[in-house]
């Protein structure tokens, strides 16, 4: 034993040496250049509970995006059917699950099952039997096809999210998928959580579409609807009394064109009224059908609907090339910034719904740190005091123990990467009450051997001999909680049991090995006479 | 300095039916208490809803925090004064899941700023969609099960060397909750029946150190269950991580006296199993007062400075030390003499028949 003192204390001096590299990032700001080429340079990656932000989750309503690719799907197979002359008397979307289709003429069935084969590899074609004599059929949607629609939107919608915070300017957000269509997104340190919550919740589906000017609006609030039209509002808040008008329009289902050509946006202000207003540039393709649409249309109405409100509608007066358009309302300037944030990044592919918040300010944040760390000090001080006074000199080895033991568990937070959270701060201060148990322990069974007449060097052998087997079984138990915590638990209560395993493991080793080292110095090398303890 | 003299001899196992009257006594009363209040009171991270924390700049009294509230429609939330004195500190709880909860935390501030004018402060928005209160509830309770269950197993295997045992104990739990929740039992439920099962493979497996600590466990999260519904308290995602900790503390505290029983039974093999354990209760008793000390006085020092958020959730450790280390010298060890009573007498009657 004592021959191999002089390797433990090395290893221990090499494991305090490393536990301190990996802790200097943390506790100052600016580290010297040579450092960070050669030494590790992360520091102690904080919760957002501790330094304030937000933390969302989103979930995409992918179900809408199966919707919208049908509808699509519908447009395709009405332009087949035109194009091989085949007449349809109904052609709709069932639900989510494909589409019905009913050909006027038995003749067609055949070749518009050819025709379905070829050209729609993700359906499934279900010729049904009609009494009627009429050749209907289902085209049932493939559950393949449509999980990877599903899987696509929350894709999309994670990278157009992702577009939109970097533009939104957020340091280190952390956006990742999660199961059943759901996003997670971690703000830290945000300032305007309202704001950058609308920004990423907002669809910002934009479309033009015709007003229809043969049939009045009234006429179709009454129910009756012209075939291919729908009604849409304009949403007006009055600045002053903040009421809410609604203005009924009437426009043409088909959308003419969309946001997905759009390669900018940007804010710019109106001389005349002094107003910020949102100008978009269109790609090519873009400009083409603007150009064509707006020449067909002149003296008509081409309404803007920004996710199925209606934001303007103006009368078409002359044919624009060139592929720019603007958008106007009573904008405020983060307002008309937002906009364009959200127009250049694109459309989500489905609605999103945000189901879960957690703010915290940074203040509070603040406010937990301080009171965190003062409780530790505060009860850490008393057991140190108390177990010096209990154990004498014994109970200093501990506490020195218990010293490293802080050191390993922060180090360990670095060296991991972990995040510290409040519950993680909870976890220390927990830790450095039970981490003593194990000397306890130790000191209890060495007493038990003094008092059996051995002496201080047979006594310590013993008293760890004896107390390994019950601190190992003690600790594995808990650590086994910690674990199960960290599989199950989420956010805050992660870094806990991320704290609390790494405090388990550190007082293991504080409290066996280390403790030994100085008892193995003290009585062995120095062959001390009594013990105190 | 000791605390406890060497030699002392306490007779804990003699007192046990006072223990136990004691125990089935609290049990009863929280059970009482959930089902008076119609159950565990489920804070937004399990019962969906949003809560907001608002820092004012002069004290309010709830009703005119609730008469400010009346603008946007939310006047029938719970207001409650939070953290320290002369902080003005308030939490509002809404409750309703049916409403929108997006944006309910700017609703409450724009609401605030109007009534109060400038000096408020959200300092916490915390919004959890009935979806997600339902999932997180399912993590949690999951969460317990799964701990318990590898503890039993661990405990069986380690004490009673009977890995197979223990692993047929896993393999059949493992079955019945997969059987059962595919008749689409609420995960509650589920719970339940996995825990009755577990005690019930202890008892027929004759696991009886598993049974024991697994019966104490339960006994200590049953009794801060129910001085949480006794002192109103919720029951959050933290307050979960608090509960797995007091199971790992429970444990520590009963495997530590197990131990010693178990070595104390090879070393004294005349002696009567209640001499035995006596003897190992009280052994081990300075220790257990020892780190029960300290681990209170550190939790205490976090109950009263460590701030508002973290406060019931040093609560919770609080009661569960407490009825820790109760429960690992009253409850888990006299279940070790009853079930050796009881198998003695089967023994008995074996022999007579």
């Amino acid at each position: 034993m004592v021959k191999s003192l002089g390797w433990r204390i090395a290893i221990i001096l090499f494991t305090i040496v490393a536990a301190f590299i990996y802790l200097t990032p943390s506790l100052t700001d600016d580290l010297p250049a040579w450092w960070s080429s050669i030494l590790p340079e992360d520091k102690i990656h904080l919760g957002l509970d501790l330094q304030g932000g937000m933390h969302l989750v989103l979930e995409v309503d992918s179900l809408k995006a199966v919707e919208g690719h049908l509808e699509r799907v519908v447009e395709e197979i009405k332009r087949d059917l035109r194009k091989n002359k085949i007449r349809y008397m109904e052609l709709k979307r069932l639900g989510t699950d494909g589409i019905a289709l009913t050909l006027m003429r038995m003749d067609d069935k055949d070749t518009f099952s050819d025709l379905a084969e070829a050209n729609y590899p993700d359906f499934e074609i279900r010729p049904l039997d009609d009494e009627q004599k009429r050749s209907a059929f289902h085209l049932i949607f493939l559950p393949k096809a449509k999980t990877h629609i599903m899987k696509m939107a929350v894709d999309q919608a994670l990278e157009t999210i992702r577009n939109r915070i970097d533009e939104f300017g957020v340091s280190e957000p952390d956006i990742r998928p999660q199961e059943n269509n759901r996003i997670l997104i971690q703000l830290p340190g945000i300032k305007e959580p309202g704001r950058a919550m609308a920004l990423i919740g907002r669809t910002a589906l934009l479309e033009f579409k015709l007003v229809d000017e043969e049939h009045s609006v009234d006429e179709a609030l009454k129910g009756n609807i012209p075939p291919g039209d729908e009604i849409l509002y304009q949403v007006t808040t009055d600045s002053k009394t903040g009421r809410q008008s609604k203005i009924p329009y009437l426009l043409k289902k088909r959308t003419v064109l969309t946001g997905e050509y759009i390669t900018d946006a940007k804010v710019q202000i109106d001389n005349q009224f002094n107003e910020p207003y949102v100008s978009l540039v269109f790609d090519s393709r873009g400009a083409k059908l603007f150009t064509e649409i707006t020449g067909q249309n002149i003296k008509k109405r081409l309404a803007i609907v920004l996710d199925k409100k209606v934001n303007s509608a103006p009368v078409i007066q002359d044919k624009i090339s060139g592929g720019r358009a603007q958008i106007t309302g009573n904008y405020t300037m983060n307002e008309a910034r937002d906009l364009a944030i959200v127009l250049r990044a694109g459309a989500l592919p489905a609605p999103v719904k945000i189901i879960e918040e957690r703010t915290v300010g940074p203040s509070l944040g603040k406010d937990s740190i301080e009171k965190g760390f003062k409780s530790m000090l505060i009860g850490g001080a008393i057991v140190i005091i108390f177990m010096a006074l209990y154990y004498g000199l014994s109970g200093v080895i501990a506490d020195l123990a218990l010293f490293l033991n802080v050191l390993f568990i922060m180090a360990g937070l670095a060296f991991f990467g972990a995040t510290l959270t409040l519950p993680g701060i909870a976890g220390m201060i927990l830790t450095i009450g039970m981490s003593v148990d194990a000397n306890v322990l130790i000191f209890e069974r060495i007493r038990e051997e003094l008092r059996l007449g051995k002496t201080p060097r047979a006594s310590i052998e013993g008293g760890y001999g004896k107390a390994l087997v019950t601190i190992l079984d003690a600790n594995i138990t808990t650590l086994i909680a910690a674990l199960v915590l960290f599989q199950f638990g989420t956010g805050p209560v992660k870094g806990f049991a991320v704290t609390l395993s790494i405090g388990i493991i550190a007082s293991l080793v504080t409290a066996i090995f280390m403790t030994r080292i100085v008892f193995d110095y003290l009585y062995d090398k120095r062959r001390l006479k009594k013990i105190s303890i | 300095m000791e605390f406890i003299k060497p030699g002392i001899n306490i007779d804990f196992i003699g007192k046990r039916k006072i223990a136990f009257a004691l125990s089935i006594m609290m049990i009863i009363a929280t059970i009482i208490l959930l089902i008076w209040k119609g159950g565990p009171n489920y804070g937004v991270d399990f019962s969906g809803g949003v809560l907001v924390q608002a820092k004012l700049d002069q004290k309010r009294s709830p009703a005119d925090l609730k008469a400010a509230l009346k603008s946007v429609q939310l006047q029938d939330s719970m207001i409650q004064e939070f953290g320290e004195e002369g902080q003005f500190e308030y939490l509002v709880r809404v409750r309703k899941t049916d409403i929108e909860l997006t944006g309910i935390g700017d609703k409450v501030k724009q609401a605030f700023l109007a009534e109060f004018g400038q000096g408020v402060e959200i300092r916490r928005i915390e919004m959890v969609g009935p979806k997600v209160g339902e999932d997180l509830r399912q993590k949690a309770l999951f969460a317990i099960f799964y701990a318990i269950l590898f503890i039993a197993v661990y405990i069986s295997g380690r004490f009673e060397l009977k890995w197979l045992m223990s692993i047929v104990m896993a393999l059949s739990l493992t079955f019945v909750v997969y059987v059962t929740s595919s008749f689409g039992m609420s995960v509650t439920w589920l719970i339940l029946i996995a825990m009755i099962v577990t005690l019930g493979l202890c008892w027929f497996l004759k696991l009886k150190y598993a049974l024991g600590a697994i019966i104490a466990i339960i006994h200590d999260v049953t009794i801060t269950m129910g001085a949480f519904a006794l002192t109103d308290r919720e029951i959050s995602l933290a307050i979960i991580a608090a509960c797995l900790t007091i199971v790992g503390y429970s444990l520590n505290d009963t495997i530590i006296v197990f131990d010693r029983i178990r070595e104390n039974l090879r070393r004294y093999r005349r002696r009567t199993f209640e001499d035995v354990m006596n003897l190992s209760i009280n052994e081990t008793l300075s220790r257990t007062i020892l780190t029960s000390t300290t681990t209170m006085v550190v939790i205490l020092a976090l109950f009263f400075i460590g701030g508002s958020v973290i406060h019931d959730f040093a609560f919770a450790i609080i009661i569960g030390i407490i009825v820790g280390t109760y429960s690992s010298i009253f409850v888990a060890s006299p279940i070790l003499l009853i079930w050796d009573g009881t198998f003695a007498k089967s023994r008995k009657i074996n022999k007579a028949s």
